[in-house]
């Protein structure tokens, strides 16, 4: 399975948020993989998020792992719903708390493009 | 049935100059010495892993090292999840006449032999690598969201977290080997530094040195008569974001299944060994459990429910979040000590009935469980 050249996807570098799902059963999953992992079909799809979301946890990261990291501390780590049906992990603006609806953009984190919510 | 014939647990902390295998060897010598066995007797050996000597083959080189020939022999791997889990296969190993005597060790260096960044790092790699390692998720970040979670729909405050850092404190006092002996309140727990909300320092295990080991024997070799009288696991996810859920893990159907294997009922036991990680783990874990109510943990140690002459005993040594955590060896102490409240030797920690006792551990974040039901005969 490659995917379609059109989604954009923030771990290879796009700004965008890529999910899959699967024709056969339609379990929607975010951690690529070439096969789904609920009923095992391959050829899943790859297909793009809207961006949009709901807060499930959040956390202020006040010690960060590294030197290089320490600048951006503290920085808010947060679990999304996204609309889609799938959860993914992201930063967020400091004042965001559970069950907030957000929106997402993309900003450099320690020279990597990150997604980043901010209230929708 | 197997028999736990002999324990050897370091103090935790600061071993300097002391290498993964130094404090390996340790703390080997001290069980072999308590289950009045010599390395000849050895015919199983189950290590873990050290992340300050990551070595492909850490059995074999503990074997040529230790000096054993044993007849099985390897290391697993399911993080503060793995000593227990080397319980249940020493136990299955010995039930089903694969060895006679297998010596369980693990033990690391993690304080001193690098710096806290790299400790830090190092661990938040169990984490996933291209989804959420590059956000600067570290392990207390990973435990903080599902504390975020878990504290919004169990109404469980800051402040009863708290309680069972100062009880695992508490009881660290009067254990000399433990890393922290000086007591704490709930207000230096808060008080203390920010690491993840609503996790502080004192909500956190800290990083020690230290060996474990313990020998699972067909016969009962000393005069101990402690028996491993079930197990169970369950494994749901590894990464925090893959988690089925936020709220509920995989650790009451691993309870269940070890209580099954026992047969036994939760109102049956006596003392609780608990992994605790951070003061959210240990919450979750008792609650999920059913040893406390939802919500209700820290407001039962702050009762003194879990304390040393309470209901229900916990972690009299101390635990991770006082006793120390050394990786893999880490929960190990939480079984050496139950093994010494059920042979009388806990000294000043000795507790009245520790006859039948619930151990449970977990790896990853909340993702690998294994349940251990020991009983003294």
């Amino acid at each position: 399975m490659r995917p379609a050249p059109a989604v954009l996807d923030w771990t290879k570098g796009g700004e965008g948020i890529a999910f899959q799902n699967c024709s056969a059963c339609s379990h929607r999953w975010y951690f690529r993989r070439d096969f789904c992992p609920r009923c095992g079909s391959g050829s899943p799809n790859e297909l793009q998020a809207s961006g949009l979301g709901t807060i499930h946890a959040a956390t202020l990261v006040t010690r960060a792992p590294s030197e290089a990291l320490r600048a951006h501390a503290p920085y808010l780590i947060v679990l999304v719903d996204a609309d889609e049906g799938f959860r993914l992990m992201a930063h967020g603006a400091p004042q965001l708390g559970i069950g907030a609806r957000v929106r997402c953009r993309f900003v450099s984190f320690g020279g990597t493009l990150i997604p980043f919510f901010d209230p929708a | 049935m197997s028999y736990v014939t002999g324990v050897g647990l370091t103090p935790f902390g600061k071993h300097p100059g002391r290498t993964t295998l130094d404090l390996m060897s340790e703390a080997a010598a001290l069980a072999l010495a308590d289950a009045q066995l010599e390395r000849a007797d050895v015919d199983g050996l189950l290590c873990a892993y050290s992340t300050t000597f990551p070595h492909l083959m850490l059995s074999t080189t503990f074997v040529e090292h230790f000096g054993l020939s044993p007849t099985y022999a390897h290391s697993i791997l399911v993080g503060g999840a793995t000593g227990f889990a080397m319980a249940m296969l020493a136990h299955t190993l010995v039930q089903s006449s694969v060895v006679r005597n297998v010596l369980v060790v693990a033990g690391e260096n993690r304080l001193t032999a690098q710096s806290r960044d790299a400790a830090v790092q190092t661990l938040a790699q169990v984490g996933h690598a291209e989804y959420e390692v590059p956000l600067g998720a570290t392990i207390p970040a990973y435990y903080a969201l599902v504390a975020s979670r878990y504290m919004h729909e169990h109404g469980t405050t800051e402040a009863d977290l708290a309680e069972l850092a100062v009880l695992m404190r508490r009881n660290a006092v009067t254990h000399p080997g433990a890393q922290f002996r000086e007591a704490i309140t709930v207000q230096d727990v808060l008080a203390s530094k920010a690491i993840a909300s609503p996790l502080k320092l004192l909500d956190c295990c800290p990083v020690s040195d230290g060996g474990v080991a313990f020998v699972v024997g067909r016969e009962p070799t000393s005069g101990s008569r402690v028996r491993i009288r079930g197990a169970g696991q369950a494994h749901t996810h590894q990464y925090v974001t893959g988690a089925p859920s936020l709220t509920e893990f995989g650790a009451k159907a691993s309870v269940e299944r070890a209580r099954e294997s026992a047969g036994i009922a939760l109102s049956d036991v006596r003392y609780a060994a608990i992994y605790d990680s951070f003061t959210i783990t240990l919450t979750i874990l008792l609650e999920e459990i059913e040893l406390a109510p939802r919500g209700q943990a820290g407001k039962m140690a702050r009762a003194g429910y879990f304390d040393r002459d309470g209901g229900l005993p916990l972690n009299t040594h101390g635990g991770l979040l006082s006793y120390g955590h050394c990786g893999a060896g880490g929960a190990m102490a939480h079984l050496v000590e139950t093994q010494q409240q059920m042979t009388g030797r806990a000294g000043a920690r000795q507790v009245k009935d520790a006859s039948l006792a619930l151990l449970h551990g977990d790896g990853g974040v909340l993702s690998s469980h294994v349940s251990l039901v020991m009983e003294a005969k």
